[in-house]
């Protein structure tokens, strides 16, 4: 009787090699609030020297964990205090000298993005918010490993259509900064509706104000090996769908629960949360949409797709929770357009659209997710697809998020290319009749009755 | 510290040999081994125990990974935590 079973170590094998499995990133939350000063220099010297202390075994930790496991372990990322509450402090009108010192420390540590140039205007904006915000455009165009979000709405506070609108105009501008790369600053920058403080995902993600001085948060992930459960079931109901997807995400929890506390221990960080998310890659293989056509599907964004998305995104938190001892983030299913070889297939077809995606969005993480569209959008298109999606979130007490990409200089037929995990996506086009008198009233949407839930 | 050692390749002569003389020089004891040949290809699974080898953990991954690379095989060494993480409650 041997002291191993040997079909389930080649199956984990075959996961890591075959079906693309790996642990998505290990994300090093660290607290900025004590690096406030009323000197903008000092502040940002204060920002740099804590994340490089903070960060600065964070990349060979994981290097060194890959190899002793054998799990790829794709991103090493960095998340911190949303900077308007640091740079509040500070006497200055100017915040792009805060997102140079992150990129600077993000650089010196090794880790490929840096998250957290943010703002939570959920309910109103203080002058550092408004100062923040009005620097993203520059900050995504001249710095290259700055991530920045802005949240703008939740279900305990309304949306904050006044930001809105901001985010809409902010968003036009940082495709026009970058326009030489396809408007690649856009692909920083997500507007939130309900944020979570621990997400270890990029672009959205930062480091609360809830959350301990430093903390290790991981993100799983894994559509191939989900996708290929389901190939063994063909043809077989929904419950043995259901039921493989559930034994699927335990194991690739498992070994993301592992890693977590692994890591947490190395590098003497407090473990935060495991991240139960499906997070595809533009590889093949890799795909959230190949896994909905394998359910029965011809193409991604037919009629059945958000049905599809429901039972996908809800299997794999119940399979998912048992493996951890605590789940946060996101946890659900990405369906981000430009970096899932199936959905971009799909959507070239015209099978998935714009208005299919906000419907799917409504029942899994996190929301329109890397979508070009035509670089002549207005800015109050843009802010009421932002509004669309922050309601969706707001009235479903979940995550919701917007990262739009309005391609300059592209219309509708063109793609985009951003190239590695970002991929590559067709322009989509958006409804051409005006939102402009509704962006033009700001104020507030009130947040929503959590009782009479029809 | 266990580890699970896998070689899986195009069966040829002395890959057990070649492979558990590498363990041996670097002081890794072998507790358990078991193998098949499908269809021309080997598939070889030790369980071994680390913890008295003379080099770091991940350098011997390293080494093993080479020396397969170097006969066209896929040989890997991993912490045996994983496969339990993955497959044990």
């Amino acid at each position: 009787m041997p002291m191993f079973n040997k079909s389930e170590i080649l199956d984990t094998i075959r996961m890591i090699d075959q079906q693309h499995l790996d642990v998505r990133t290990i994300t090093m939350g660290i607290s900025l609030l004590d690096c406030c000063d009323a000197d903008a220099k000092t502040a940002c010297g204060k920002i740099y020297d804590k994340i490089v202390r903070s960060a600065q075994d964070l990349v060979k930790t994981g290097e060194d964990i890959e190899r002793e496991f054998g799990i790829p372990i794709v991103n090493k990322r960095v998340s911190v205090t949303p900077m308007a509450l640091v740079a509040g402090a500070s006497d200055t009108e100017d915040y792009l000298p805060f997102a140079q010192a992150m990129d600077e420390a993000a650089k010196a540590v090794g880790v490929n993005f840096i998250g957290g140039f943010s703002a939570l205007v959920q309910k109103g904006m203080t002058p550092a918010d408004r100062r923040l915000i009005a620097a993203i455009p520059q900050a995504l165009a001249q710095t290259d490993l700055v991530c920045s979000s802005v949240n703008v709405g939740s279900t305990k506070a309304g949306i904050n259509m006044d930001a809105v609108a901001l985010m809409g105009r902010t968003v036009k501008e940082a495709a026009q900064l970058t326009a030489d790369r396809d408007g690649f600053g856009c692909a920083k920058l997500v507007v939130f509706c309900n944020a979570v403080e621990d997400n270890p995902f990029m672009a959205g993600a930062f480091h609360g104000v809830g959350e301990g001085d430093r903390v290790i948060n991981v993100g799983v992930s894994g559509p191939g090996v989900v996708h290929h459960a389901l190939q063994a079931v063909k043809g077989q109901s929904f419950d043995v769908v259901a039921e493989t997807v559930k034994k699927t995400a335990f194991r690739v929890t498992r070994m993301g629960q592992l890693v977590a506390q692994e890591a947490s221990r190395r590098l003497d960080v407090p473990f935060g949360i495991v991240d139960l998310s499906l997070a595809p890659t533009p590889a093949v293989g890799d795909s959230v949409a190949r896994i909905l056509e394998e359910m029965g599907l011809e193409t991604c964004g037919t009629h059945g797709t958000t049905a599809a998305l429901a039972l996908l995104n809800d299997a794999v938190k119940k399979g998912g929770v048992m493996a951890s001892s605590s789940v946060g983030g996101l946890s659900g299913a990405f369906i981000p357009v430009s970096e899932d070889e199936g959905m971009i297939a799909a959507a070239q077809s015209g099978a998935l659209t714009l208005d299919k995606l906000e419907a799917m969005t409504c029942v899994c993480s996190v929301g329109l997710d890397m979508i070009a569209v035509p670089g002549d959008t207005p800015a109050e298109t843009i802010a009421a697809i932002i509004a669309d999606e922050a309601a969706i979130g707001m009235v479903n007490s979940k995550t919701t998020a917007v990262r739009l990409i309005p391609a300059p200089g592209k219309g509708v037929g063109d793609s985009v290319e951003f190239g590695g995990l970002l991929g590559s996506a067709p322009v989509m086009p958006v409804h051409a009749p005006s939102s402009a008198d509704f962006i033009a009233r700001g104020g507030r949407i009130p947040a929503p009755l959590q009782s009479l839930k029809n | 510290m266990r580890a699970i050692v896998t070689v899986i390749g195009k069966d040829t002569v002395g890959i057990i040999a070649a492979v558990c003389s590498l363990l041996s020089r670097h002081k890794v004891n072998v507790l358990d081994i078991s193998q098949t040949v499908l269809q021309e290809y080997f598939t070889m699974i030790m369980l071994v125990d680390a913890g008295e080898s003379d080099l770091p953990f991940a350098d011997l991954a390293e080494l093993l990974k080479q020396k397969g690379e170097a006969q066209g095989l896929d040989i890997r060494m991993q912490r045996e935590d994983i496969f339990n993480a993955m497959h044990r409650i």
